[in-house]
């Protein structure tokens, strides 16, 4: 037999169905520690820098003259670290933490080659080091959600598709039978994903297309990522880990299907809504603003199911960290698309284009959905990969509330400010800057609202420490909490959640 | 799906409008727009690799709609063609800062730029705009001041050199400038004419 063809032979799941038996969730997370943790722990220290990123990009907005004398934290590096340390350190590693580790639990299936997984884990990070070094020295590429120099694009490339591919081995070699939507999810992101970020740098850096539909590609691909790879992966962590704390199963199997079909055929189209007014043909841009619109069907549908699921159970919510973050994640999910929809609408992006308003929405959805619904992953998964508790229920605390509480913060006010922004741009009368101290300005105008961004980001700072000290004590410390006093909770219960 | 929305999206935009090509308005005029070429072209690294893209778009939308044609950034909406001949288009999404679309011909004067670009406040009161003080020297005049030397007003004494000693833009700065001062809407097309 030809190499090539006993390597199929050897990843055909069918023949080893009747030999290898049901395997033991407990088994499934002792094989899957090493990968997890690994790259749990990389996501937890791609979150402090980037929150590092993020404070210096926000200070220097209202205080420009704030290390003004180092090139490399210049405002546009500094946010372009900030949202690829945040985009491909932080939340890619935390989707390979915890979305594989949810498929491999759904698969109920041997874990194989765990090592390739650890392999291609080292070359990825090792390859948004370089992207992030990159930035900052030079090599920016001032193409949004992709900044990294090219260079380093086939490398992160080539180790995604190690990663994706393990993944989507392990679908195949998944107990046969039902197929659950988290299922569903992870296993299209894991398809979506390369193809978006191949043909984006392929169209935009390497063989760039002619004039404007580079920004057409751009946002093709940027939408995309949120929408059809960490959307997808934290609505899959939700699936599998609501029913699972509380005990009950998801409210509708066929809304779950529903929601992810819908999504599947509109979120796709909608990222044109980001160039309204520009200068690509008006249809384009309608094809866009009808999928946003459309977007509000999958929403919904999640929505109901969600709801209907954990709704009477509002005492297990709050004393499970788990629920707690996953529940703030999916009714963030809800609101952030609501607005997504809304802001698609011409004469809404009217006012909210080019602002602030933008940039709130954009941390709606990556940080109040996706971080906090990751974040509820990690505390479910690591004491079952460790077999040890979260040490201080303190901790958890203080995450939650400085992290809900930041992000509730930012939002409103780079949503006000936005607005308020956006008003001012549209009115010729009100100038940008003014040598005269008594006229209003755009800029006057907006400051009061960037200096709350800089309140709430060391809110989340506080948050994001809270969770590294918990993280690493963990990690370790000696065992601070015994497995047999029962899981960390964060009130009395009785004897529910986790 | 994806592969829907790929081929919808930009296979289409690439069929339609993918072989546009400078044209000229009258028989026998240059056909419009032309390459940037030489200094100008290096700029634009520079305004790539600072990421002036992230505060400043580079797209005025029609009469009309906004009021990007009330704030003078522009006698006529930006179209597809205006592109075409970029390797890399800054259509930018943030308007932190004004559009710079024909910044070239709203500020055409390069000391007006070298003082903004040392230090906003200078030119702009009240901006939140970076300096890029980095892209300048502060060295000694030698037998006599550098004519390119910046003449930085008397009631910025912070910002003045050190008796005996002038600011300088560096080549990256001059580079910047170049590329700052290319940026014009000056030229019609047949889809879009002043005014509209």
């Amino acid at each position: 037999m030809s190499p090539l063809l006993s390597f199929f032979s050897n990843i055909d799941p069918q023949r080893e169905t009747q030999v290898s038996p049901k395997v033991a969730l407990s088994e499934v997370d002792q094989q899957m520690r090493v990968p997890a943790i690994m790259f749990t722990t990389f996501a937890i220290c791609w979150l402090l820098v980037g929150t590092f990123f993020a404070i210096v990009a926000s200070f220097k907005m209202h205080s420009p003259n704030f290390l003004a004398d180092w090139e490399f934290l210049t405002f546009g590096r500094a946010r372009s670290a900030h949202l690829n340390a945040m985009a491909y350190g932080w939340s890619n590693n935390a989707i390979f933490g915890v979305g594989l580790w949810v498929m491999a639990r759904l698969c109920k299936a041997q874990i194989r080659f765990s090592g390739l997984l650890i392999i291609a884990g080292i070359f990825w990070n090792v390859a948004v080091v370089i992207g992030i070094f990159g930035i900052l020295t030079g090599g920016l590429t001032s193409i949004e959600w992709l900044e990294m120099p090219k260079q380093v694009a086939p490398l992160l490339a080539f180790s995604y598709i190690l990663i994706g591919m393990w993944g989507i081995l392990m679908f195949r070699y998944r107990e046969r039978g039902h197929v659950y939507v988290s299922q569903w999810y992870i296993l299209g992101a894991l398809f979506w994903f390369p193809w978006l970020y191949v043909v984006a740098q392929t169209m935009i850096l390497f063989e760039p297309a002619r004039g404007t539909i580079q920004a057409l590609t751009n946002w093709w691909f940027a939408h995309n990522v949120l929408g059809l790879w960490m959307t997808p992966m934290g609505l899959a962590t939700i699936y599998y880990l609501m029913p699972k704390v509380l005990g009950r199963p998801i409210y509708s199997y066929y809304l779950s299907l529903l929601g992810f079909w819908s999504l599947a055929l509109f979120y796709n189209w909608a990222g044109v809504h980001h160039l309204i007014g520009g200068p690509i043909p008006a249809w384009l841009i309608s094809c866009g603003i009808v999928a946003s619109v459309m977007m509000v069907i999958p929403v919904v549908v999640t929505a109901i199911n969600h709801h209907m699921t954990a709704v009477g159970n509002a005492r297990a919510v709050w004393c499970s960290p788990t629920l707690r973050f996953i529940v703030f994640g999916a009714m963030s999910y809800t609101l952030a698309s609501f607005f997504g929809s809304w802001m698609a609408l011409r004469d809404v992006s009217l006012v909210t284009h080019f602002t602030q308003f933008t940039v709130g929405h954009a941390h709606h959805g990556v940080y109040a959905f996706f971080a906090m619904t990751m974040f509820g992953g990690i505390y479910f998964m690591m004491p079952r990969l460790l077999a040890r508790e979260w040490p201080s229920a303190t901790l958890i605390k203080v995450h939650f509330w400085f992290s809900g509480l930041g992000i509730g913060m930012m939002i409103v006010g780079l949503q006000l400010g936005g607005w308020i922004q956006g008003l001012n741009l549209n009115n010729p009368d009100i100038p940008f800057v003014s040598s005269d101290p008594e006229t209003m300005t755009v800029i006057k105008a907006l400051v009061p609202w960037l200096f709350s961004r800089s309140v709430a980001g060391m809110l989340l700072t506080i948050g994001h420490f809270a969770f590294f000290v918990n993280f690493a004590w963990m990690l370790i410390g000696p065992r601070a909490v015994r497995y047999k006093e029962g899981p960390t909770l964060l009130g009395n219960t009785e004897g529910k959640g986790a | 799906m994806l592969a829907f929305s790929w081929s919808g999206l930009i296979l289409s935009s690439v069929i339609q409008f993918g072989d546009l090509k400078p044209i000229a308005l009258n028989e026998g005029e240059t056909p419009m727009p032309i390459a940037r070429v030489g200094v100008a072209q290096q700029g634009k690294e520079i305004y790539i690799d600072q990421g002036c893209l992230y505060c400043h778009s580079q797209q005025v939308r029609r009469k009309g709609y906004g009021a990007d044609w009330e704030r003078g950034w522009g006698d006529r909406q930006t179209v597809p063609r205006d592109y075409i001949l970029q390797d890399r288009v800054l259509l930018g999404t943030s308007r932190t800062g004004p559009d710079l679309m024909t910044i070239g011909q709203r500020q055409p004067s390069a000391d007006w730029h070298h003082l903004h670009l040392y230090n906003p406040q200078i030119t702009s009161p009240g901006s939140i705009m970076p300096p890029f003080r980095y892209l300048y020297k502060t060295q000694k005049i030698g037998d006599a001041p550098s004519p390119n030397a910046l003449t930085i007003p008397d009631t910025f004494p912070e910002e003045q050199p050190p008796e005996g000693y002038e600011i300088v833009p560096t080549e990256r700065a001059d580079q910047l400038v170049e590329y700052l001062l290319s940026l014009k809407l000056d030229y019609e097309l047949p889809e879009s004419r002043f005014a509209q």
